[in-house]
């Protein structure tokens, strides 16, 4: 279990400000947030390798605030692995359990987490010599042979190919998962956050901005900010004319009215829609949507297995590849967008 | 002469640029291996000369306290050389940038200046070699005399190759260590020290030489006991090129027979 508790630091061109966050045991939380947020600089500050200015840093229940990294039971991996470069695949992972315990509990240990991550073949490489992802499932290995209580992750798949990325990603999951260690992933990567997180803290300019569930964060963004980074491309700024029964209807600057579920009975809001919430199709569907709203559509781009379709009303759908292909659209056909009034985040 | 293909010359025309420069730069090589090379080619024919030096005595003295002067200053420029160099590497702090001017200083003046200098501290009545000749430890003409000479000529070469090899190791891998429970002093040991190891050693190497060759400095403060510099141009002075030139011949053989060692066993090292 992490605390963060009014976290103050800074470096003369960043800071960190007033960083609060809890972090539960075993629970695999992401700080995500654009290149430049100070993501990594909060992560490097929990590990001890920068001291705070002002606050609290607990780990497990103790004040860790002023103690040195190597007394902070953590576990570190950076984006570019940050291997010995002058140590075997073996003695990288053995450097830290040789500063604790005997050397034949060592052997066992570091002969079962190779097993784990199937390196065993590469124990006698010198790490310039691996992959990308050989090396990163080393630097995995070499950070859990410690059984520290947390690990802290720096954009551990960023340099990957997509392929390795995907596979490392399940085996971080598989970490948590067997071996219940406290993870902190810091990205900046959206799909990342979505398929590992537990909770997710969004991060920008030195700030913690939001901090929830995946399903918080990216249906219910705070502010308009955090909506644009977390990929909600319908930010629609209008006026609430009326509310009957917790339903808003907003007149949009576009020009049209839409439905959202809200408690606001008036004033100017800002009405979040993501973009795979929204439905196309060529006739006017009953259902038990709120919104049909008839557009234009601009421009499709192919995303392959998804296509983005941009209306004359600024509306973007993403649709499959396949329901495009079923309707036949076509860039100037003439259809129609169904989205629910659940779909429709609202804020002041 | 078989004519180039056109191929050929299509390649030649792209690397104009590097052939114009290594013509440029083979002037100074020129310059360096001509000296030397005109040298050692004029000791071949008097090689009976160079047998004579390599016999006496007082040569291979002077030549045995220049090495061995030379590896203490370096062991000395090294113990304490490397913890500065390391914390320049890591560290900003106020007055930094006059510290390392400071380093940088001997490569600056004079070396006649910097022996007279030398002497004004060390000598009977100066403001160190008063009290330590009160110990009994005498500076001037004396081994501690050509040592500091040594010293104070060569030890910019060994903290600034350090330095910038300290730089290049990542402060991450340092960070990594740390979290894996080692301590400031065994990351230092463990990783820092070994991947800089290279760069360290090279300015060691630097260093050494630096301190075999100082002449001006060493001639100010200990003219005794008589180093193969001093020999060399006291024979020079005296008897001209051909009672010095062996002497230099065999000191320039030595130094690079033993630099080459160093180099391999260093390599060797590396892996």
């Amino acid at each position: 279990m992490i605390k963060i508790k009014s976290v103050y630091k800074d470096w003369k061109d960043f800071c960190l400000k007033d960083i609060n966050l809890e972090v539960k045991k075993g629970e695999y939380f992401v700080i995500l947030g654009p290149t430049g947020a100070g993501k990594t600089l909060l992560l490097e500050t929990i590990a001890g390798f920068y001291f705070p200015d002002s606050g609290e840093v607990w780990i497990d229940g103790h004040d860790v605030t002023n103690l040195p990294p190597e007394r902070r039971r953590i576990g570190f991996i950076y984006q570019d692995y940050s291997l010995f470069p002058h140590l075997t695949v073996e003695e990288n992972i053995e450097f830290g359990l040789k500063l604790r315990k005997s050397s034949d509990t060592n052997r066992k240990r570091m002969k079962e987490i190779m097993d784990w991550l199937s390196i065993v073949h590469l124990a006698h490489r010198y790490p310039g010599t691996l992959s990308g992802g050989e090396q990163q499932k080393v630097a995995i290995a070499r950070a859990i042979a410690i059984e520290p209580s947390v690990l802290l992750l720096d954009e551990p798949l960023s340099a990957l190919d997509l392929r390795t990325r995907d596979y490392l990603r399940e085996e971080l999951k598989r970490v948590k998962l067997e071996l219940g260690i406290t993870m902190v992933h810091v990205t900046h990567d959206q799909t990342e956050a979505m398929v590992l997180a537990d909770r997710i803290a969004v991060m920008m300019r030195g700030q913690i901005m939001q901090a929830g569930t995946p399903y918080e964060i990216f249906n219910k963004p705070q502010n308009e900010e955090i909506a644009d980074f977390v990929g909600v491309e319908n930010i629609l700024s209008g006026i609430v004319r009326n509310n009957k029964n917790g339903i808003a209807e907003i007149e949009v600057d576009m020009g049209y009215n839409i439905f959202a579920v809200s408690d606001y009975h008036a004033g100017t809001v800002k009405a979040f829609i993501r973009p795979e919430d929204i439905i196309l199709s060529e006739k006017r569907e009953e259902s038990s949507a709120r919104n049909v709203i008839s557009a234009k559509i601009e421009e499709m781009s192919d995303m392959g297995p998804l296509t983005r379709v941009r209306m004359n009303n600024s509306l973007v759908a993403l649709i499959t590849k396949q329901s495009r292909e079923s309707l036949g659209l076509r860039k100037g056909d003439e259809i129609y967008a169904t989205f629910k009034a659940t779909s429709v985040h609202v804020v002041r | 002469m078989k004519s180039l293909s056109r191929w050929e010359m299509e390649k030649l025309k792209r690397e104009k640029l590097f052939i114009l420069f290594l013509f440029l730069g083979l002037f100074l090589i020129a310059f360096v291996c001509i000296t030397l090379g005109n040298m050692f080619y004029k000791q071949t024919e008097d090689f009976s000369g160079l047998i004579d030096a390599a016999k006496d005595p007082v040569v291979l003295k002077a030549i045995g306290i220049s090495i061995s002067m030379a590896m203490v200053s370096t062991l000395i420029a090294f113990l304490f050389g490397v913890p500065l160099a390391y914390l320049l590497a890591r560290k900003d702090f106020p007055g930094k940038s006059i510290i390392e001017g400071i380093v940088d200083i001997p490569l600056m003046i004079p070396h006649i200046v910097a022996g007279i200098a030398l002497y004004g501290v060390f000598m009977r009545y100066g403001v160190i070699g008063a009290p330590l000749k009160r110990l009994g430890i005498a500076i001037t003409d004396a081994y501690p005399g050509i040592v500091i000479a040594m010293l104070f000529m060569s030890l910019p070469y060994l903290i600034d190759t350090a330095r910038e090899g300290f730089k290049e190791v990542d402060p991450r891998l340092e960070n990594v260590a740390r979290s894996l429970g080692a301590s400031h002093w065994r990351t230092f040991k463990e990783i820092t020290f070994p991947l800089a190891f290279p760069s360290i050693f090279s300015g060691a190497i630097l260093s050494w030489g630096r301190a075999i060759s100082e002449f001006s400095a060493v001639l100010i403060i200990a003219y005794h006991p008589i180093s193969a510099p001093i020999l060399i141009y006291e024979k020079f002075t005296s008897f001209g090129l051909p009672a010095s030139r062996p002497i230099a011949v065999l000191l320039i053989s030595i130094c690079l027979v033993i630099f080459i060692v160093l180099r391999i066993v260093g390599k060797r090292r590396r892996g």
